[in-house]
């Protein structure tokens, strides 16, 4: 079952674009026709604490939720919360921090989880055009150009470190 | 998510879609998480949804909608069924008409509850059917089963689901479905509908006669699903525990549970006979476990460090392997925190400063119990500050009792806290006491909902709007205070020094609204005025 399923971790601080990131991954895994199922805790992430989302997919997916060592992908977007959440990655699993991306290149720090997203899309079967789509359904159309500029800067990236 | 054949909803929107295809007349409920988003979505698909001051005033509106033959959908967190579990117990006695439909969302692990409470026992004590669904296609499918089932049966149906079906995104596919035909009469029913002693007596055997004709129904409902696999291992489950044990075990035979009471104990027998190792899965206390050992079946269950938190495969891995060795406890993350610039800051401070014994509640400001605060002594459930409090000043002696001081939010106020302040006139402490309501004008901590005191409705139209102080005053209470807590100034410590040093009854009303609506306000502001200035 394992290796059929593709397991993502994505964290960060509440108010930083967790949900919203996972949000557009799991519309474009939709989108490239597989199964996904996000879970996500909220309820006190608006308080500024540690936030995370599950995200998997594959042919079918069961468990919603990810198991400690099993994520085959940690998406971080704030460099205190790595280590709390190192404990998510399988052994030779790939962790994306902001340091991946070159955050100069960003139209605003805001969009630091688009670029983030950017740079898993390098690892991930789906086709930019899901990306886009996804990314046009998840913002107001004055938005979109900025997301896409970030989207792009994380893509070109293409520097994954293994954990 | 426009592919109305493939949609990725979180559960909560699929209750909510359930709810608006089947036609429901009105949902009701007070916010909880992770109940909160059914009403919201159910209110953004085109439906009618409204906040209730409180989950008891939320089921007894709905009741009345079932009585008059609507469909009614009543949303709560777990803990909120226990302040509606009054109307709950006799409503499954006079039973209803329209599908009365109530959600309980449990919080297994107490992700953002003050106790992780197993409301499959609801259904049990109340007697009343109970639907768990998995993955939120099963939520929208139970929903509308459990309108169904209520129309059919005459009574209420509990739908319990838990944070990862309420909080996971999974993909459903909707069906058609005709709203339900609805009378919308009343027909007088005094014997079914009057449960004074003489009615309730017959009413309860009634109850009793329905749940064992369910019983037999249920032996053979749609709703249980069994995936033969290897004989060697036999899981019982339901719920999000079934996902787990699925993927945890994928060859064994599973006996997957959708309508959880009244069992089907015959199906249960014939999987647990046919299989040479029974395990019930499930998250929380060992609600199938007690259940079908009392029926005379032979199944293992888990041990008790399970019973605490959330299942996952890893841990259903080890309850099946018999793993006791102690899990390796997860790194901390950053606790949420009180907002930066959050107003209840200066009164907590203020609070941690005069060293006051603080008698606390439910909402953003239980973070005052964080450092640097440190400021809140007692957290028990909603309204309970000023019960609490008032507890508290008539036991301490008269120098300690002085230091007491009740804190609750404005939402919580409206929501349980009206009958402390009743409590309190009549009662009073012989040191007087001080009770602080912390008006921030929302329901910050779920998500900034709507409330009575607000003016306005879930959907945030305008409405009456209940005016706390005059509530207060109407109560007999005259020292009544509104501060407004900000930086720079000392009109709260003032204020709150003056009444500490009284033997009166005082309430101050410590009022600014959450930052984190500030911008949404004036908006909302911004649109009344101009629609008024349309209509002049």
């Amino acid at each position: 079952m394992r290796s059929q399923v593709t397991n993502i971790i994505v964290a960060g601080l509440g108010g930083q674009g967790v949900l919203t990131a996972s949000g557009i991954l799991a519309s474009a895994i939709l989108r490239a026709g597989f199964d996904v199922k996000t879970s996500e805790i909220k309820g006190m992430s608006q308080r500024g604490g540690s936030v995370t989302t599950d995200v998997r997919f594959g042919q079918a997916v069961l468990s919603p939720m990810v198991s400690a060592g099993e994520a085959d992908y940690l998406v971080v977007l704030e460099p205190t919360q790595i280590e709390p959440n190192q404990f998510w990655l399988r052994p030779n699993g790939t962790l994306l921090s902001p340091g991946v991306v070159d955050q100069a290149a960003l139209p605003n720090r805001k969009s630091l989880n688009i670029a983030l997203l950017g740079a898993l899309s390098t690892y991930l079967p789906i086709q930019e055009e899901h990306w886009l789509r996804a990314l046009q359904d998840a913002f107001p159309e004055n938005f979109f150009t900025a997301n896409r500029q970030a989207f792009s800067t994380g893509r070109n990236s293409r520097i994954g470190c293994h954990a | 998510m426009k592919d109305l054949q493939r949609l990725l909803l979180s559960g909560d929107e699929a209750i909510a879609l359930a709810a608006f295809h089947g036609g429901v007349i009105v949902g009701t409920g007070y916010p909880g998480t992770p109940s909160t988003e059914i009403l919201e979505a159910l209110s953004e698909y085109g439906g009618a949804a409204q906040w209730s001051p409180n989950e008891k005033v939320a089921l007894e509106v709905a009741i009345g909608v079932a009585f008059c033959g609507g469909r009614a959908l009543a949303t709560m967190k777990h803990v909120g069924l226990n302040v509606a579990a009054d109307p709950l117990f006799t409503a499954a006695y006079t039973g209803v008409t329209g599908g009365l439909v109530i959600v309980s969302a449990d919080d297994p692990g107490m992700a953002s509850s003050q106790n992780e409470q197993d409301n499959r026992r609801y259904a049990l004590a109340a007697a009343v059917p109970m639907l768990e669904p998995s993955d939120s296609q099963e939520a929208y499918d139970f929903t509308l089963e459990a309108f169904r089932l209520s129309e059919k049966w005459g009574l209420p149906v509990l739908l319990r689901a838990t944070t990862r079906v309420c909080h996971s995104r999974t993909v459903v596919r909707p069906g058609l479905h005709p709203g339900a035909l609805q009378a919308r009469t009343f027909q007088r029913d005094l014997r079914g509908r009057v449960m004074i002693p003489a009615n309730a007596r017959p009413a309860h055997r009634r109850l009793r006669q329905k749940l064992a004709e369910m019983q037999v129904w249920g032996e053979t409902a749609p709703l249980h699903r069994l995936f033969a696999g290897d004989k060697s291992l036999g899981i019982i489950t339901s719920g999000i525990s079934f996902m787990h044990a699925r993927e945890a075990a994928p060859s064994a035979s599973i006996l997957k549970l959708g309508l959880t009471y009244p069992l089907p104990f015959a199906k249960i027998a014939e999987f647990a006979r046919g299989v040479e190792r029974c395990v019930v899965i499930e998250e929380g206390d060992p609600y199938l476990l007690e259940a079908v050992r009392t029926a005379g079946i032979q199944a293992e269950g888990k041990t008790e460090q399970f019973r605490f938190g959330e299942l996952d495969v890893r841990r259903v891995r080890r309850i099946l392997q018999h793993d006791e060795s102690p899990e390796a406890a997860r790194p901390k993350g950053k606790p949420p925190q009180l907002c930066d610039g959050c107003q209840y800051r200066l009164v907590f401070d203020t609070l941690h400063r005069k060293d006051c014994i603080v008698a606390g509640d439910i909402g953003c400001y239980s973070l005052g119990v964080l450092p640097p605060f440190s400021a809140m002594d007692t957290l028990v459930c909603m309204g309970a500050s000023i019960g609490v409090g008032l507890g508290m000043r008539h036991t301490l002696p008269e120098s300690e009792a002085r230091r007491v001081v009740s804190i609750i939010g404005d939402s919580t106020f409206i929501h349980s806290g009206i009958t402390g302040l009743v409590e309190m006139v009549y009662n009073p402490p012989a040191t007087g006491h001080v009770v602080v309501i912390l008006d921030n004008s929302t329901t910050a901590m779920t998500g900034h909902q709507e409330h009575p005191g607000t003016g306005r409705k879930l959907n945030h139209e305008p409405a009456a709007k209940v005016v706390i102080e005059d509530l207060v005053r109407a109560l007999g209470i005259e020292r009544v205070f509104l501060v407004e807590p900000r930086a720079g100034s000392n009109d709260f410590e003032k204020v709150l020094t003056e009444c500490l040093a009284l033997n009166e009854l005082s309430v101050i009303i410590a009022r600014r609204p959450c930052l984190l609506i500030a911008k949404r306000l004036k908006e909302l502001e911004r649109c009344e005025c101009e629609k008024e200035a349309s209509h002049a």
